[in-house]
This record gives structure tokens, sequence and C-alpha cells, in this order.
């Protein structure tokens, strides 16, 4: 019990009995101890502070309801009326008696001392040692009368819980400061203390487990005696005296183990290389599709829009332009598309200048990487013509300069070609202006054809590892080739400059010469043409079949001039005059109408005979006029997009604009009504339209 | 053996020549089998008298090296069946009279 008044002690006390009043009943002679401490008990002061019932006292007037009513005047002054106001003094200065006129007002109705004590005073000492009775007196004295005062309990609700738990805290410390006698329990405040207590969740438990596998184990057994250890040691020792001697024998040995070893090494490490080099050309390609991002954009997506306006021109867009340091001096004599690998094509590099002759190149290049060839080959005479095996995209065919023909193959490492034809086995004499794959004969073999300046147009075949040559056919001027002396015909020979093979008649094929004839001639009959056509006045570049109507070729020629002929006519059904040589012509691969062709002065044409029969639909220079000439152009197989080569080895890659390629389509649709995209069927009726005009004027 | 001179001589001759560990089996790796090697010469030679505390040592040496619990057993004659955990195996002679197993087995 702390410190507080005696007055407060009791009233607690009586109200800690009061909630526990089963409170063990103690000695009598606590209760003097209590009175002795002047402290208040209960009864009278409880009832002064709570009113009760009305009580009156006995000696009290009884009066009528009408006095009761009666209104009695009094005045509250702070005059005290019972002081006196005559009181006098003598004072001895004046000899005679002086009224005071300070009189003490002040009266005293009600005097209650304080009951607080300091905690260290010595009052307050005193007061704990006794109270370990104390406390004992008072629950005597509420115990005796639990009764009486359970009626106040209601009207001091609020006080009520407080009392309890101050009860139960004061009880604890003083029992225990009963018990260990001098021990001071804590003091608390007693006016303002409150307990505060909260259950919480426990969080569940849980369990995990994991079963593991044992580390492994095995067992070993072995005994141990001397006779053992003495044999293993004899043993080990002449080991060791052999190895000696072996060391001794062999050291030259170990030295040939290291050098292989080393050579192992060095093996591996040009693995290493070639490892790298795939990813390297990875990441050449995705920094190149990076730096040429918009091209690539381009390439994909953009049609230029400005070709609404115009009637039926259309325009090419230069995309990529592909080049080779090391081919930087010569001129591109050869492109093709392979057909497998759409976006990668071949460029044959040479010269086809009289004079220089020198080296040749053969470079593969993707739409993917324009920096650098995907495929280099290096060739000791200039590369003029060369063709992509259609099926077998591995298999090149290449004619050169010096009479050679060779077939490189992607597929094997090595620099240089798989088969060559030499002196021995039927090379040309004079260059090889033309090659071209053919289906592969009776024993699978592949084969392919070449057309020379000597006269011969030769068939290949791969054999095993040579290549074999059949004479298909020797062209002449006078038109049939007799099969007589070579000695005797040697001036008459004529010079083929390009061929071309009919793309549904198997035997049939077009040779185009220096001095401008055309020759329609057949597998089968070496001795004579099937047809001869004058067709130009200088050496024909290049003769081509169309794509879908079987009976139209283009040619070109260097007198300016792109025809357009039927075969079973000899007189062209068309003649277009371009105003500079001719290098070469090719048709479109999505049109029969479509073809384009390219002039040393650096200009692209593109012709569709669907919209304009007499002139270019687009006239483009793709390079500066005076410098450069255009020497090949070869059409994408599927994307709208062709390529052009030039004297200074460059290769440019141009997008036909819409025009070029889409309302050709439409226009055909709107003439031919029937229009559907059969192809060879329409292409067919396209051009028999066509031809019929030109039949009449002939 | 001993008996004659020639067989005392013998007798050292032998000794100086198998003072070398041979080890007999083991499944250990290399540098573990190394280590245990060593350690095993350097606790026979330091308690040559002592077995019992050559075992000692080497089991605390390899409790502490390679984690508990090794066992050890160094003697000239025994015979021992016992399991041990894959890789934790050496059975190696010594000094020319002495085998020492060490085996771990947890």
């Amino acid at each position: 019990m702390p410190v507080p008044s005696s007055n407060a002690a009791s009233v607690k006390k009586s109200s800690n009995v009061q909630k526990a009043p089963g409170a063990k009943p103690t000695k009598t002679a606590s209760k003097k101890k209590d009175e002795e401490e002047g402290v208040e008990n209960g009864d009278g002061w409880d009832e002064w502070s709570h009113g009760k019932a009305l009580t009156k006292p006995a000696d009290q007037l009884e009066l009528t309801e009408t006095e009761l009513k009666e209104e009695i005047t009094r005045i509250l002054t702070a005059n005290n009326p019972h002081a006196p106001q005559n009181i006098v003094r003598y004072s001895f200065k004046e000899r005679s008696y002086k009224p005071i006129s300070v009189v003490d007002q002040m009266a005293v109705h009600f005097v209650l001392e304080g009951s607080l004590l300091h905690q260290d005073s010595d009052e307050a000492r005193r007061l704990r040692a006794k109270e370990g009775l104390a406390e004992e007196t008072a629950k005597v004295d509420a115990g005796a009368e639990p009764d009486e005062e359970k009626p106040e309990t209601p009207a001091t609700p609020v006080e009520d819980g407080g009392e309890v738990e101050e009860a139960g805290e004061e009880d604890r410390p003083d029992s225990v400061a009963s018990k260990t006698d001098k021990k001071e329990p804590k003091v608390t405040n007693q006016f303002n203390f409150s307990e505060r207590a909260s259950q919480t969740l426990n969080n569940p438990l849980r369990e995990r487990t994991c079963q593991t596998e044992p580390p492994p184990r095995s067992i070993f057994s072995a005994t141990a005696n001397q006779w053992e250890i003495y044999d293993v040691y004899v043993e080990e020792l002449h080991k060791q005296e052999k190895n000696k001697e072996k060391l001794k024998a062999a050291p030259s040995k170990k030295d040939g183990e290291r050098s292989k070893k080393r050579m192992m090494l060095t093996e591996t490490q040009s693995d290493d290389i070639t490892k790298v080099a795939k990813a390297t050309k990875i990441f050449e390609r995705m920094v190149n599709q990076n730096t040429f991002d918009d091209i690539a954009q381009d390439f994909k997506y953009f049609e230029d829009a400005s070709d609404e306006f115009r009637d039926q021109e259309g325009t090419l867009l230069p995309l990529w332009k592909f080049q080779y340091d090391k081919a930087k001096r010569l001129s591109v004599t050869a492109l093709c598309w392979n057909q497998k690998y759409q976006d990668l094509f071949a460029v044959g590099m040479g010269s086809y200048d009289f004079n220089k002759q020198g080296r040749g190149m053969l470079v593969f290049y993707s739409l993917k990487n324009s920096a650098f060839p995907e495929y280099i080959y290096a060739t000791s005479s200039s590369v003029l013509c060369l063709d992509i095996h259609e099926q077998h995209s591995y298999l090149v065919a290449v004619g050169f300069y010096n009479g050679c023909v060779a077939v490189f193959n992607l597929k094997e490492e090595g620099l240089d070609s798989v088969y060559k034809s030499t002196a021995k086995t039927g090379k040309h004499t004079d260059p090889v202006w033309q090659v071209r794959w053919q289906n592969d004969d009776m024993d699978n073999n592949h084969n392919f054809y070449s057309v020379s300046s000597d006269g011969r147009v030769v068939s290949w075949t791969l054999v095993k590892n040579e290549l074999v040559f059949t004479d298909i056919i020797r062209l002449s001027l006078n038109g049939a080739v007799p099969e007589g002396p070579e000695g005797t015909q040697q001036p008459s020979i004529a010079c083929g400059t390009s061929f071309d093979f009919h793309k549904q008649i198997d035997y049939l094929f077009l040779v185009g010469t220096e001095e401008g004839k055309i020759h329609k001639c057949s597998k089968t009959y070496s001795s004579q043409f099937l047809e001869t056509y004058n067709a130009h006045s200088m050496a024909v570049d290049a003769v081509k079949w169309n794509h879908f109507h079987p009976k139209v070729f283009i040619s070109c020629s260097s007198d300016w001039t792109v025809k357009i002929w039927d075969h079973t006519i000899n007189t062209p059904m068309f003649t277009f005059d371009l105003n500079a040589a001719v290098g070469d012509v090719a048709w479109s691969p999505y049109s029969s109408t479509v073809f384009a062709a390219v002039t040393t002065d650096g200009t692209v044409h593109v012709f569709d005979l669907n919209i304009n029969k007499y002139e270019a639909i687009c006239q483009q220079p793709v390079v500066s006029k005076k410098k450069t000439k255009l020497t090949h152009v070869e059409f994408n197989p599927i994307y709208p997009i062709v390529i052009v080569g030039d004297d200074r080895g460059y290769v440019t890659s141009l997008k036909l604009s819409p025009n070029l390629r889409k309302k050709p389509k439409a226009k055909k649709g709107q003439e031919l009504p029937k229009g559907p995209e059969v192809e060879v069927a329409k292409m067919e009726k396209l051009l028999s339209l066509l031809r019929e005009p030109e039949q009449s004027t002939v | 053996m001993a008996g004659t001179g020639e067989g005392k001589k013998e007798e050292a001759d032998y000794k100086r020549l198998h003072s070398f560990p041979l080890i007999r089996h083991t499944d250990m790796p290399e540098e573990m089998r190394v280590e245990t090697m060593e350690l095993c010469v350097t606790a026979c030679e330091k308690f040559a008298t002592n077995n019992e505390s050559a075992a000692k040592m080497i089991k605390e040496s390899m409790d502490k090296k390679f984690g508990s619990s090794w066992h050890v057993v160094i003697g000239e004659g025994f015979g021992f069946e016992v399991t041990h955990e894959v890789k934790n195996l050496l059975y190696m002679f010594f000094g020319g009279s002495l085998a020492v197993c060490v085996w771990k087995c947890s």
C-alpha cells in the first residue's frame, strides 16, 4: 500500500473487501491500530458524502404549506454579524481607549486536514511500517459490514473498476512486502493508473521435412599383417625398378607425345576460332541489320505513294549497295539469285576488257548482310558467267574468260572449285559466255551447258570427280554445221555469246552469236539449226525465254536495241531502241509482260508491254552516267526487287515501285475480264493479243 | 626371418628400402589422397611408438579438414571389414610394417 491519505486508504479497503467478500478474517488487534491512525471509518463519512433518503431531525419545526411558501428575504453580506464592532484598546501613547477599526471577520466553519504525506518523511515511514497490519484491520472492518455498502456501488460505477484494479495491484506488493519484510513496494500513482492487456493470435506452427538420399557408401575389407605388407613392398620396389629402366629407354617417346599434344592443342585452337567465327557472323548480321534498319524497313514496307499520282510510270528505290574491297577494280560480269535461299545471290566478277584480263572473283552476298560477302572465291581468270543449280543450291557452275568451266560447292570448305575443265577434258578455247544447269541426266548425274566464243555449245556432266564433256553443237556462220574436219571449217565458226533453254520443251534452245544472229537449235540435232533469226547488228548480249509464254523470247544487243520475238516468226514483234548499248535484259518472274534492261549509260529500263508498248514505264539512272556502265540485271524470284551490277564492281538492289508490279496486274484484269491469276493461261492470251496486231502489220 | 647376421643385414636393408608410404587401396580424389597420406606419414613418424596417439591425431585432423566422422586404424596386423562413404577411404602401408586404414562414415 502506498502512502496516500489514510482516509482514501480506508475507502479503498472497504471497497476492496466489498469486491472480495471472502477475504480472510483477521485479528481484532489490528482494528485498534486502525483507530489509532485516526482513520475515520466508513459509516458517517460515507453517508455524508452520498445523500440518502430524507431524514428529518426530531426537533424540526412543522410548518404549514403557506408558511413554507412564504418568502423571507435575507441578505448575505460579507460582514460578520457576530464580529464585535466595539473593541477598544488602551493606547499608552494617547493615554486613552481607542476603538480598533480592523476586526477579524473570518469565521471557520469547516476544517479538513490534508492527508498527503511526503514519501520520505518520518511519518510516512512510520505509517508504512504499520501498514502490514493496517490492511488486515481494514479488511476486518469492511468484512463486518459488506451489506451496508453494497447499495453504494451503483452510485460510483466509474470508480469501481479503477478501484478493483488498484486493489489488485496494491494487494500484491503488499503481500510481497509483508513476506520480504523490508522490501519497498513500488508506489504507483493510484489516481492515474490503468493496465491493459490483450491476447494476440499465435501463428499456427507448421512442419516441413524432406528426405535426402544418404551419401553413397561401400564396403571395404582387407587384412593387414606383416607378410602381406612385406609382399606389397617388394612388389612395389620391383615395379619401380622396371619403371626406371623404362624411363631411361623412352624419354624420346614422351617428347613425341608432347608434340602430339601440342598439335592437338593448335587444332582445338583453330576449332575455337571457327566456332567464334560463326557467332561473329551472326553478330555481324545483327549489327548490319541495325545499322541499315531504315533500308530493311524500306525493303519490306515502303511503297512509293507518289505512284498513285503518276499514270503509269514507276520508280526504283535504291536499297542496299554491295561491294567487296578486294574486288574493287573488277566489273560485275554475272548475277544469279539462289532459288532456294531467296536472299542470297551470286556475283561473278571479272573484266570484259580484252586488254585488262586478269584475276576474277566469285562472291555471294545475302540481303541480310550487305557489308561483307557470305562466300568468296578468288579465281585466276575473269568470271564471265555463272549459274546456281535450282534444286541443289550449293552447286554453282562458273564460266571463265580463259575458256574453263568450273563447279563450286558452297558446302565444301576450301577456296577452289570442286570440278574444273582442263585442256584435256574439252575446255573451251575462248571465253565462256554463259553456263546453265540442266535437269539431271538418266544416271542422275548433274549436268550443265556452256556456250563460248569458240562456237561450241558443250554439255558437261559431273561424274564422280571429273567433268565429262559432250559437244552439243558447233556454230558456224553458214547456219548448218557440217560434221567435217574442224580445220577446214575454222574460218566460218560463229561465236556464241549467249543461250537459253526453253522452259517447257526440253530439247529446244536459243543461241545468240557475236554476229548478231540468234539460232534456234535442238539438243538432238547437232548438224543444223532449226531456225536462224537475223536479230541484231552487233553481238547478242542476252537471249531469254519468257517465263510464262512458251513461244516468246527476248534478246538484247550492243546495237542499242531490245527485241521481243515469237520463235515461230523470224521477225521481231517488238523493237525498243534504248539509246545505249544494252548490257542485259531480264523477264520479271511475276508478269509475262514486264522486263527490265540495263544500258551502258547507267540506266535501268523497266517495260510493261501491257501498259505501254512503245516506251519504258520507268527509266531511271541508278549510277553516275559518265563513269559507270551497267552490265547485268536480275529479278529476285519472290521479292519485288532487282539487282543491277556495274563495271566498277558494285551491285545495287532496287525496289520496284507499285506501278511497276501491281498495276499491270490490275490493268490486265480490266482488259481481260477473265483475268484471274491462273498465270500461264492468262499470259498466253495476253501475248496472243499482243502478237496479233504485230502479225497483221508484218 | 632374423637370426643370422645375414638376416639382420637383410632386415636393415628392408627397413631402409621399405620406409616409404605405399598406398594399397584408395578411392579418394587426388588432392585429398595426397593430403591424407602426408598426414598419416607425419602422425606415424611423430608417434612412432604409440599407434594409438598416431591414430588419434590422424582422426582429429581429418575431422577438422574434411568434416566428421573419420575412423582410423593403425597396426601391424589386423583384419577389418568397414562400411565407408565412397571417395573417403585410404588404406596404406608405411615404414615396412605398419598398416593404416582411414575412412569416413558418419
